[in-house]
C-alpha cells in the first residue's frame, strides 16, 4: 500500500515551514527512524525521521519549497514494484486543506488572523516608509537597537544565546553583541530573576526573558516583592529599571500549566509598568520604551503573534510611549476594547459585525498599567457602549476593572451594561475541541456586541 | 578546595582594636535604644535588633574597601551602622519620619543606601541572597573591582533561591561573599530542628565554591576570614562562603516569648562569650586603654545615640503628599 507523508508540525504553534533539503531520493529504501528531510519551522531546523518503512517512490514538493502548510503531502512512500505516479492521481491533493478529524500531526487551534482594516492614529508621521515585518522579528530588533544604543542594556535568560531563543526571538543577538550581553542561565527562575533585579539596583538595564510567563511565577517574588517595591520603600533612592519579557497566555495544545494570561495579576501591582502589545510596530516601539523605562516592565508578548506580520515604520529610532490606546478601527454604535492577541477577535468581529451595519469602534490599550482611560471615556461616551475582550480568566479581569472605571465615570452614558468577553474559568484543557471552547471566541464578542446594541 | 574552620587570630594594633570596639559599641547602643523607642510606642512593627551578633558585621566590614556593597535582611540596623550610615537617618526611619533613609516609607526592614552601597534590607527570607550576586553580576560586567557582602541567616540558609545563587555565582565567578549569619535560630526553630547537615559552609562544595566556618564572636577571627574571602573574590576567583558562628542575645522581634531557649542558655554566651567585652579585655590587658578612656568612648557613643533618638522625634512624619510619590521613576 502506498502512503502519503505529510509535512509534519514541528510545534504547538506551526502552521507551515520550509522543506529546507531532503535526505532522501527517489527510489531510496528507508526504514523507521531514518531523516527524510530537514524541515525549518518559524522556530528552528529539525529533522523529520521517516515512521515506516518503504521506498521513496515520489517526492512531491521540492527541497527550498517554502510555506509548506503542516499536513499536505511531501512525498509518497511505496511498496516494492509499486508505482508512485498512480497513487498521486489517486489521492489528489488530499490532505491540502487538513480536515478536524484528521488524526496524526497537531492542527494547531491557533485563532485566524485578521486583517486589520483602518489604523488610525498610527504613531509615526503620515508618508513613512513602511516594512513587513513578523512580530518576533520586530522584538529582536528593539533589543538589537537598544543594545547598540546603551552598553548596560543585556539580555539574560534560558536559551536566548546559543540556542537562539526558545521561540527565536533573541536569533542573533548573541554573534553580534557576544556572551557578556547574551546570558544563558540555568533553569533557576528565582534565583536569575534575583540576579537581573540585583544588577539593576548596580547599576545595569536587564532585559530578562521568561520562556513563557508561566514559569515566571516562581521568580513572582523577586519581580514584585524586589522590583516593584524598592523605590517606594527606598523613599525614591533606588531604582529599578528592567525588563521582563516573554510569550504569555494561551499558546496552542499545551495545556493548563502552559497557558494562562497574566495581564490581570500584574497590571495589580502598583511600581510595576505592564505591556501586552498586539502588531509588530506597537511591539518594537514599546519595547524600545520599556528597555529605556527606569522602572521596572512587564512585557507580555504571545506566541501565536510571534509569527504574524505588520507593518513597522523604517525610522530609526521608533518608541510608542507607554499610556496611549490606539484607535484601529472608528466606529459609532459599540466601543471594543482589548489588548495584545484579543485584538484579533475584537478586529475580527468588528469586520463581521459591519457586515451587519453595526459600527464598531475598536481600541488597543497596548499598555495595561498605565491604561489610558481618557481614549476609554471618550470613546464610550460617544457609543455609549462597552464590550471589553481578553484571553485571561473572567475572575477579577482587566475587564472587571475596565467596566467599573467606565461605570464610575461615565455612568450616564451608557444605554447598556459593560459586557466582558474573556477565556472560560477553568483551567486550560488539551483536547482541540475543548481548548477552542475554553478561549474567548469572535461569535462571543459579535454576541455581546448584539447583546449591548439590543440587535 | 577545602571547607574548613579557622579561628586564627592575627596582630593587631591599638587603632583597631579601638576602632572595632567603637562600632560594635555604637551597635549595641543604638539597638538597644531602639528596643527602649520600642516600648515606647515610637517604633511600631517589626523591629529586629542585631545586639550579640555586632562583632559579625564589624569583623566583615574591616577588609571592605570604599566602593564595595552590601545585602542583608530584616536584620539590618547593625549593617547600616557598620558600613557608615548616619545613625541619626536609620533612627527616623524606624520612628517612621521624615528624615529617614527611606522617608519614612520603609521601616526597619527596608533602608538603603546608595552613597554607602548598601542595598537594603529586604523582608523576604533568602530573596537578598540572588540579589547579592547581582550586584556582584554588575560589578563584574563594569569590570569595577568591587566585592558584594551578602549577609544571610541560617533559616534563611534553608531558602531554595540561595542554591540557585550559589550555582550561579560560582558558574559565573561572581564576586560575592556569602556571609551566613549563624545565630543558631531562625525565630523559634533551632538550626537544628531546621537544618539537616549542621554544616552550612560545606553547603558551597556541590558548586565548587569554598567555605570556611568563623568564631563570630570574635570580631579578629572575622576579620582575618573577611580579609581572606575579600582577596578571593577580588583576584576574580568567584564566590566565597564564610559562616559566622554567632549568637541574638534579644528575641527575634520585639514580640518574641522566647520560649524555645533558656534564659540560661542565652547568659551563659553573654557572659563567657560577648564580643564586645572580649575587645575590651583586649584593650585594657595589652595595656592599650584605661579604664577611664573606655568610658569616654562609652559615653561619646551615648551621645551619638542620644542625638540619634532626639533626632527622630523630632523629625516630622512625611508629608500626606509622601504617599503618591516614588511609586515611579520619571521616564
Ligand atoms: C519567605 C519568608 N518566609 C517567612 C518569613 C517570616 N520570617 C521572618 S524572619 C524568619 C526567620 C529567619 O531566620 P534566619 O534566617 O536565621 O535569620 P535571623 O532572624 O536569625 O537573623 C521568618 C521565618 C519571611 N519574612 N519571609
Ligand atoms: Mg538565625
Amino acid at each position: 500500500m502506498a502512503t502519503e507523508v505529510l509535512m509534519p508540525a514541528l510545534s504547538p504553534t506551526m502552521e507551515e515551514g520550509t522543506l529546507a533539503k531532503w535526505m532522501v531520493k527517489e527510489g531510496d529504501t528507508v526504514s523507521s527512524g531514518d531523516i527524510l528531510a530537514e524541515i525549518e519551522t518559524d522556530k528552528a531546523t529539525m529533522e523529520f525521521e521517516a515512521v515506516d518503512e518503504g521506498i521513496i517512490g515520489k517526492i512531491l514538493v521540492a527541497a527550498g519549497s517554502e510555506g509548506v502548510k503542516v499536513n499536505t503531502p511531501i512525498a509518497i512512500m511505496v511498496e516494492e514494484g509499486e508505482d508512485a505516479d498512480a497513487v498521486v492521481t489517486a489521492a489528489p491533493v488530499a490532505a491540502e486543506t487538513p480536515v478536524a478529524e484528521a488524526p496524526a500531526p497537531v492542527v494547531p487551534a491557533a485563532p485566524a488572523a485578521p486583517v486589520a482594516s483602518v489604523t488610525l492614529e498610527p504613531d509615526y508621521p503620515d508618508g513613512t516608509e513602511l516594512k513587513t515585518q513578523t512580530v518576533r522579528e520586530a522584538l529582536r530588533d528593539a533589543m538589537a537597537e537598544e543594545m547598540t544604543r546603551d552598553e548596560s542594556v543585556y539580555l539574560m535568560g534560558e536559551e536566548v544565546a546559543e540556542y537562539q531563543g526558545a521561540y527565536k526571538v533573541s536569533q542573533g543577538l548573541l554573534d553580534q553583541f557576544g556572551a557578556k550581553r547574551v546570558v544563558d542561565t540555568p533553569i533557576t527562575e528565582h534565583g536569575f530573576t534575583g540576579v537581573a533585579v540585583g544588577s539593576a539596583f548596580g547599576g545595569l538595564r536587564p532585559i530578562v526573558e521568561f520562556m513563557t510567563f508561566n514559569f515566571a511565577m516562581q521568580a513572582i517574588d523577586q519581580i514584585i516583592n524586589s522590583a516593584a517595591k524598592t523605590l517606594y520603600m527606598s523613599g525614591g533612592q533606588m531604582g529599578c529599571p528592567i525588563v521582563f519579557r516573554g510569550p504569555n497566555g494561551a499558546a496552542a495544545r499545551v495545556a493548563a500549566q502552559h497557558s494562562q494570561d497574566y495581564a490581570a495579576w500584574y497590571a495589580q501591582i502598583p511600581g510595576l509598568k505592564v505591556v501586552q502589545p498586539y502588531c509588530a510596530s506597537d511591539a518594537k516601539g514599546l519595547l524600545k520604551s520599556a528597555i529605556r523605562d527606569p522602572n521596572p516592565v512587564i512585557f507580555l508578548e504571545n506566541e501565536i503573534l510571534y509569527g504574524r506580520s505588520f507593518d513597522v515604520p523604517v525610522l530609526d529610532d521608533y518608541t510608542v510611549p507607554f499610556g496611549k490606546a490606539r484607535i484601529w478601527r472608528e466606529g459609532t454604535d459599540v466601543t471594543i476594547v482589548s489588548f495584545g492577541i484579543g485584538m484579533t477577535y475584537a478586529l475580527e468581529a468588528a469586520d463581521k459585525l459591519a457586515e451587519e451595519g453595526i459600527s464598531a469602534e475598536v481600541i488597543d490599550l497596548r499598555t495595561l498599567r498605565p491604561i489610558d482611560y481618557d481614549t476609554l471615556l471618550g470613546s464610550v461616551m460617544k457609543t455609549n457602549r462597552c464590550v471589553t475582550v481578553e484571553e485571561g480568566f473572567p475572575v477579577a479581569s482587566i475587564g472587571n476593572h475596565l467596566s467599573a472605571y467606565i461605570m464610575e465615570n461615565a455612568f450616564d452614558y451608557l444605554d447598556a451594561p459593560v459586557i466582558n468577553c474573556t477565556g472560560k474559568d477553568v483551567p486550560m484543557p488539551y483536547a482541540a475541541n475543548l481548548e477552542k471552547l475554553a478561549l474567548v471566541t469572535t461569535d462571543e464578542v459579535i454576541a455581546a456586541v448584539k447583546q449591548v446594541t439590543y440587535r | 578546595m577545602a571547607a574548613r574552620r579557622t579561628t586564627k587570630k592575627p596582630n593587631v594594633s591599638k587603632e583597631e582594636l579601638l576602632s572595632y570596639y567603637r562600632d560594635m559599641l555604637l551597635i549595641r547602643r543604638f539597638e538597644e535604644k531602639a528596643g527602649q523607642l520600642y516600648g515606647m510606642g515610637l517604633i511600631g512593627g517589626f523591629c529586629h535588633l542585631y545586639i550579640g551578633q555586632e562583632a559579625v558585621v564589624v569583623g566583615l566590614e574591616a577588609a571592605a574597601e570604599e566602593g564595595d556593597k552590601r545585602v542583608t535582611s530584616y536584620r539590618d540596623h547593625g549593617h547600616m551602622l557598620a558600613c557608615g550610615m548616619d545613625p541619626k537617618g536609620v533612627m527616623a526611619e524606624l520612628t517612621g519620619r521624615e528624615g529617614g533613609y527611606s522617608k519614612g516609607k520603609g521601616g526597619s526592614m527596608h533602608m538603603f543606601s546608595k552613597e554607602k552601597h548598601f542595598y537594603g534590607g529586604h523582608g523576604i527570607v533568602g530573596a537578598q541572597v540572588p540579589i547579592g550576586a547581582g550586584l556582584a553580576f554588575a560589578d563584574k560586567y563594569l569590570e569595577n573591582g568591587r566585592v558584594t557582602f551578602t549577609y544571610f541567616g541560617d533559616g534563611a540558609a534553608n531558602q531554595g533561591q540561595v542554591y540557585e545563587t550559589f550555582n550561579m555565582a560560582a558558574l559565573w565567578d561572581l564576586p560575592v561573599i556569602f556571609v551566613v549569619e549563624n545565630n543558631q535560630y531562625a525565630m523559634g526553630t533551632s538550626q537544628q530542628r531546621s537544618t539537616s547537615s549542621q554544616e552550612i559552609y560545606e553547603r558551597g562544595l556541590a558548586f565548587g565554591i569554598p567555605g570556611e566556618a568563623v568564631d563570630g564572636m570574635d570580631v579578629l577571627a572575622v576579620k582575618a576570614a573577611s580579609e581572606k574571602a575579600v582577596a578571593h573574590c577580588r583576584s576574580g576567583k568567584g564566590p566565597y562562603i564564610l559562616e559566622v558562628k554567632t549568637y541574638r542575645y534579644r528575641g527575634h522581634s520585639m514580640s518574641d516569648p522566647a520560649k524555645y531557649r533558656t534564659r540560661e542558655e542565652v547568659q551563659k554566651m553573654r557572659e563567657e562569650r560577648d564580643a564586645i567585652e572580649a575587645v575590651r579585655q583586649l584593650l585594657l590587658t595589652g595595656k592599650h586603654a584605661t579604664e577611664d578612656e573606655l568610658k569616654a568612648i562609652d559615653k561619646e557613643i551615648k551621645d551619638v545615640v542620644n542625638e540619634a533618638a532626639d533626632f527622630s522625634k523630632e523629625s516630622p512624619e512625611p508629608a500626606l503628599e509622601e504617599l503618591w510619590t516614588d511609586i515611579y521613576a520619571d521616564a
